[in-house]
């Protein structure tokens, strides 16, 4: 009885287990290959998933189009920093800092749980003001979020060294720290998605009406996702923050909501697996498309893409995804679980948030 | 007392050009349910289509150089050009699309505008010196007002007269409203859909085009994301003014415009670099108390 105990409590878990599989077999891979420049990307891909599937709690479980979650992570990689490089830098260019951040160096783990903290903080203060508003019009409250706080980072002389860099951060650099990151993050995310709160969420993504009248608390279960959601994604700018050593404002703006977004749509934004092979997918078409903008010799032939294209393939893949598959490549569903005979008829997710509707 | 007055003239020219973006993003709402992220990229299109498609550091013009009519007429050619190809190769084939997939369907299109336009033209901001006699100031009795002000409220006005002339009086106009009002209701007495929604992208193409020279001589440079700040306003006006309603993008875009000229000239030194954070963060509040913006239509009332 053990045994089958074990195969239900897998079968449970498996969306976490079998794609926190599939990515560190990934990184193992990339581990041997013994290549430092794949590894720093890895590096860097394990803490966009961590911030992918931190925004997919919310979006994806919301249908509420967020172009804000950037600004938490700047608020996270900042806090990050504030909290752990060096005091005697500290004191002298950030004078504008509480005290007991200026006089000490905290510990990674520290720093890291405070970057999300601040950042859960500051969503529920942003929540509260924004939740209520319609889908749309909170979309744009979410994108004028991010540029308030692009703008008050990057003006915040005494506090965020403003357009000059904040430097000293130790950094962190084994792709195993980062992966157990991310696997918590799809840990939090899984157990969000199967609650109460989770289901009453989805439940009103896919008819705000209905969950309302069936007595949903929508603003309510809205901003318990949005201030989960922050807390993670603040996580993930604190790592950033430990990955790079050197922080500027401008790094946490556009270009970054876009390659994020396109992760989740292109996965496909109603499903957790969609957040985390989307991370895979993209940086693996990003990466081909930045060694062809390095020049790759095929033959005798050396194929060579002008600088920029990169972005453009990116964007043209994005497009291609909404016209063609607009609920991803996972098509919005969790990865099955492949020993399916127990239960052969395992109900599909529901359509994902951005799925196509009929227009009244 | 003058001090004021002429900090009126900044906000009402500023906010004409907020109230031109406001219009090209506020049009494309109305009819196609579409915030288009993309307009400021058509805003850049519009800017670097003065000069000749080349990385090097120094601008030369190519329509830029053109008599003035044909020069006006080349811009707004291009941009429309753009805006249609925009529509044919990605929204059309999203017309049953929600407005979150229509959201970032216009982002991406952005995106591929901007970084195109980085591939062709360079990264580096170049100078552009369009209409050098519009800088000069103009004396109206104790106030000094630089021309390029007056002829930014000017345009704007006219162009404003122009559209409600279309939008009342032409058929096409009518049309058109039908469509921003009900749009399969407006199908199915006889509307073509595709035709009307082209007709939009084209004046929004054009609002798009009138604002980049406007931008451009005031700013005197192009870099590939001069058109962002000048959407992020034009969208935050229509939203504040009321989606969906072309009164309210302009009463809007005026607002914001004066809201930040304002904030810039009587916030205290130290908080003025904080000047955009402010302008927006008042934006949420005026949100909080009328939801619906300034002007309400039905456009955001979720159908049952």
């Amino acid at each position: 009885m053990t045994g089958s105990g074990a195969v239900r409590l897998i079968e449970k878990y498996w969306v976490v287990i079998g794609l926190s599989s599939i990515v560190a077999f990934v990184i193992v891979c990339v581990q041997a290959t013994r290549n430092d420049n794949l590894i720093v990307t890895i590096d860097e891909m394990l803490i966009r998933m961590t911030v992918v599937v931190a925004t997919y709690i919310f979006i994806g479980n919301s249908g509420v189009l967020s172009f804000g979650h950037i600004a938490f992570m700047c608020i996270g990689a900042y806090a990050a920093g504030w909290a752990s490089c060096d005091p005697s830098w500290k004191q002298l260019m950030l004078t504008g800092l509480p005290e007991f951040l200026q006089d000490n160096q905290y510990p990674f783990m520290v720093s890291v749980t405070g970057a999300g903290a601040l950042s859960a903080l500051v969503a529920l203060i942003f929540g509260v003001v924004v939740i209520c508003m319609s889908g749309v019009v909170a979309s744009i409250a979410t994108f004028a979020f991010l540029v308030i706080v692009n703008s008050v980072y990057s003006n915040w002389e005494s506090v965020t060294a403003a357009t000059s860099s904040l430097i000293g951060i130790p950094t962190v650099s084994s792709p195993w720290i980062f992966f157990a990151f991310a696997v918590f993050a799809m840990v939090c995310a899984f157990l969000f998605q199967e609650s109460r709160y989770g289901l009453m969420l989805r439940a009103s993504r896919d008819d705000e009406v209905a969950a309302k009248s069936s007595a949903i608390d929508v603003a309510r279960v809205r901003l318990i996702a949005l201030v989960l959601s922050a807390f993670l994604v603040g996580l993930g700018g604190g790592l950033y923050a430990h990955f790079l050593g050197v922080l500027t404002v401008d790094v946490f703006y556009m270009s970054l909501t876009f390659i994020t977004l396109s992760m989740l749509i292109v996965g496909g934004v109603g499903s957790l697996s969609g957040a985390v092979l989307g991370v895979l997918m993209v940086t693996l078409i990003v990466e081909a498309l930045r060694a062809l903008e390095g020049g790759v010799s095929i033959g005798s032939v050396l194929v060579q893409l002008p600088k920029g294209f990169q972005e453009i393939g990116l964007g043209v893949m994005m497009a291609l995804i909404l016209i063609f598959r607009p609920t991803g490549l996972t098509r919005s569903r969790e990865i099955p679980f492949p020993w399916q005979m127990r239960r052969p008829n395992v109900q599909p997710r529901a359509a994902a948030a951005i799925a196509p509707v009929e227009r009244s | 007392m003058i001090g004021f007055l002429q900090n009126l003239i900044d906000a009402l020219s500023l906010g004409s050009l907020y109230a031109l973006a406001a219009l090209g993003i506020g049009l494309m709402f109305g009819v196609l349910r579409l915030i288009n992220f993309a307009h400021g990229d058509l805003i850049t299109v519009g800017a670097y289509a003065l000069i000749v498609p080349a990385a090097d550091a120094t601008a030369r013009m190519f329509i830029g150089a053109w008599p003035l009519p044909l020069m006006v007429l080349g811009v707004c050619a291009v941009v429309v050009a753009f805006a249609l190809l925009s529509d044919l190769l990605l929204f059309r084939h999203l017309r049953r699309a929600s407005a979150p997939t229509l959201m970032i369907a216009s982002f991406a299109a952005g995106y591929i505008i901007e970084n195109g336009i980085l591939v062709v033209y360079g990264a580096r901001p170049k100078a552009i010196d369009l209409w050098p006699d519009l800088g000069r100031e103009m004396e109206i009795g104790a106030l000094h007002v630089p021309r390029l002000q007056l002829v930014t409220i000017g345009v704007t006005v006219l162009l404003m007269a122009a559209l409600t002339w279309f939008l009342k009086r032409t058929r096409y106009g009518v049309q058109m409203r039908a469509a921003a009002e009900d749009f399969a209701m407006a199908r199915y007495i006889g509307v073509r859909a595709n035709f009307v929604i082209g007709l939009a992208f084209s004046i929004s193409g054009i609002l798009a085009a009138v604002a980049s020279l406007l931008y451009i001589s005031q700013t005197g440079g192009l870099s590939f994301t001069l058109g962002v700040p000048l959407m992020l306003f034009g969208l935050i006006a229509t939203v504040i003014g009321g989606m969906g309603s072309l009164l309210g993008a302009v009463v809007g875009g005026l607002a914001v415009g004066f809201v930040s000229s304002m904030l810039q000239a009587y916030l205290p030194e130290g908080l003025r670099s904080f000047r955009d954070a402010f302008v927006f963060a008042i934006v949420i509040l005026i949100l909080l108390l009328r939801p619906s913006g300034l002007i309400p239509t039905k456009a955001l009332v979720p159908r049952i």
